[in-house]
């Protein structure tokens, strides 16, 4: 209960005219991690944000920041602050003054507005720059701007609203570092909202993979890279081969019209699935050592390997990713071990889906 | 060397216009301002000028005209304000413009006939039990109408640069803390501050010289530079002293023109990025 810091409870979110944005979203944060909502735009993740920072009051729920109910305190007064999409800095004030804006606000000390706004500007490695405009500074430092003014403020959960988008993709990665490594310094809860995979597999504690107002998965980014939970989620998180299969019994799983050894149990015999399996899970070998047998399409070189898009003997697409380079039109074996595949039941939920997990593990541990 | 040859040639309809519609009357006015009623060349006209008489008429001239644009800011703000923040926020704008394109002296004699005695606002006054006022003729009708005529050109300068700005930014300020009133003060109003500058000077400058609705709506109770420079020349026939009045009022506008100037400090970017 202590270490909890925000508290969704059933909140709901309808504009006007339209479908709900948010529909029934539960969840609760912990103090001190880094937490990353992750969808493709339209998903309502920066309607979370919105709702935490209090630009906005749920249409049904409650939302709660260290237990307490905050529905109708506005943004003014919530502990909480925002690096906005576009910094959002205000163009007619220069740097220090912009750093400066919330301390200016609770009124202190001269003395201590300087110490602060030089503190948070050193943080974000911008010493030196207090005099600057905002219209001097590169994308990269109004970043580091727009960061430095919402942790002057000492607050208990920073919202980062897609910081990154703006930036080109050099930039981006080095901040990807540069957020994580501040998070970790500082010891706050950052709530990160992006549409970019690989942004919330590196950076976060904990991802909420959103769609259509609804989180689909949370987990770290491992369990949901590993063990997506369904369809969308494969999708949306890496690249996926995911095809039509029939858990044929515990352990034996049927798809591309043979028969494979695999790890999932619990399920209904002769039960419909859909199977993942990643594309660097698979390896290429010879027709005959190779657990299935399909043809090369396409092969492309992506610096770190080759992504070789296949074709099985029922039609299935398999992509690959090998530093091994293959024939095109050429038929190759593929190899890969049980573990590596993935059975998603249809329609399951989230409950449903950590049960049925957590089941696995105990009967691992019981071997 | 032919394109810019070209342009020169374009440029001739405007340095015509310019020099006989801008600097032949101004130099005119310069030039009568140094004679007097009997054609003598003197400086008599500006020591005038810098007698108690004129001196209290151009200061009533700009607190008159201080006065209009005072309650034009105080109207065209929170209605500009709340335009950008209507649906049909076009439409509006248009409603509100579209009395600016009639003619000045129709919507003058339009508020003779609503201030009169036997108007509708002393109708209305009567009705309320306040009783019939004499409403046409003083300092209240005068800055009323002058408002009224003045106000869509402030609207229109603030509505831009309010509409300009970038929302996001007061979700920032609230999200720093700041209340709506500390909001305003220190992120909408400085980052507007240019659009109220235009304003002022399309509001401030022709109120200076305004002359119909003193006549009309104030019955000649307020004198303005305007109505002066008007009376020297057609009542008392002081070409000289109208224009050594007429210059003074250039004077003013051009100082009142560097001191609402526009400076390039961010503000012009209206904190968008893009």
């Amino acid at each position: 209960m202590d270490t909890s810091i925000i508290r969704f409870e059933n909140v709901s979110q309808i504009y006007d005219g339209a479908g709900p944005v948010l529909n029934d979203v539960s969840f609760e944060l912990e103090k001190g991690k880094f937490y990353t909502l992750l969808g493709p735009s339209g998903c309502g993740k920066t309607t979370i944000l919105r709702l935490i920072a209090g630009f906005i009051t749920p249409t049904k729920g409650d939302v709660y920041i260290e237990g307490k109910k905050v529905n109708n305190i506005p943004a003014n007064e919530r502990q909480v602050n925002t690096v906005f999409q576009d910094y959002a800095l205000f163009p007619h004030l220069n740097v220090f003054e912009n750093v400066a804006f919330g301390l200016r606000i609770k009124k202190l000390k001269k003395a201590e507005v300087e110490r602060r706004v030089k503190e948070a500007l050193e943080f974000v490695n911008l010493k030196g720059y207090e005099n600057r405009e905002i219209s001097e500074m590169s994308g990269g430092q109004r970043q580091r701007v727009a960061i430095a003014r919402a942790i002057v403020n000492d607050p208990e959960v920073i919202l980062l609203d897609e910081p990154l988008s703006a930036l080109d993709l050099k930039l981006r990665t080095e901040m990807q570092y540069e957020l994580r490594e501040l998070q970790q310094r500082l010891g706050k809860t950052f709530i990160f909202v992006t549409h970019d995979q690989e942004e919330a597999l590196a950076m976060s504690d904990e991802i909420f993979v959103m769609k259509a107002g609804e989180i689909q998965q949370s987990g770290t980014p491992m369990d949901i890279y590993d063990e997506p939970i369904n369809r969308f989620v494969a999708d949306f998180i890496g690249e996926s081969n995911i095809v039509a299969g029939e858990m044929i019994e515990d352990y034996r799983v049927r798809f591309a019209n043979k028969e494979f050894e695999c790890v999932d149990q619990g399920l209904n015999p002769n039960e419909q699935v859909e199977i993942v399996i990643r594309p660097e899970d698979l390896e290429i070998t010879s027709v005959s050592q190779g657990k299935m047998a399909v043809t090369v399409d396409t092969q492309l070189f992506r610096g770190v390997h080759f992504e070789i898009s296949t074709i099985d003997e029922v039609g299935n697409e398999w992509l690959v990713h090998s530093t091994k380079k293959a024939e095109v039109g050429s038929l190759i074996g593929l190899d890969f071990d049980p573990e590596a595949i993935h059975v998603m039941r249809l329609n399951e939920s989230e409950e449903a889906f950590d049960a049925r997990l957590e089941s696995y593990g105990a009967e691992a541990d019981e071997k | 060397m032919k394109s810019k040859g070209a342009r020169s040639f374009y440029l001739i309809p405007y340095y015509i216009w310019i020099a006989l519609f801008v600097i032949a009357p101004i130099a005119l006015v310069v030039y009568y301002s140094f004679f007097d009623l009997q054609g003598n060349l003197t400086l008599e006209n500006y020591q005038n000028f810098f007698s108690s008489v004129y001196l209290r008429l151009t200061l009533s001239s700009f607190w008159y005209a201080f006065l209009v644009t005072f309650f034009s800011i105080l109207i065209a703000y929170p209605t500009a304000y709340w335009l950008t923040k209507t649906k049909h926020k076009q439409l509006w704008l248009l409603l509100i413009i579209i009395p600016s394109w009639i003619n000045l002296l129709l919507k003058t004699y339009a508020f003779i006939g609503i201030f009169g005695l036997y108007g509708p606002a002393n109708k209305f006054l009567a009705a309320i039990g306040i009783g019939e006022q004499q409403i046409l003729f003083t300092d209240f009708s005068f800055i009323f109408v002058s408002v009224y005529i003045f106000i869509p050109f402030m609207i229109l300068p603030i509505f831009n640069s309010l509409d300009k700005l970038n929302p996001a930014l007061m979700d920032a300020s609230r999200d720093l803390g700041a209340s709506s009133w500390m909001t305003f003060r220190k992120v909408i109003f400085p980052l507007t501050i240019n659009g109220v500058k235009s304003g002022v000077q399309a509001v401030f400058i022709p109120a200076l010289s305004l002359f119909v609705i003193t006549r009309l709506i104030a019955g000649n109770k307020v004198i303005t530079l305007g109505t002066a420079i008007e009376q020297q020349f057609l009542v008392t026939q002081n070409w000289g002293m109208g224009s050594t009045i007429a210059v003074f009022l250039i004077l003013f506008m051009i100082i009142i023109m560097m001191l609402t100037g526009q400076r390039e400090k961010g503000g012009s970017a209206n904190g968008k990025t893009k």
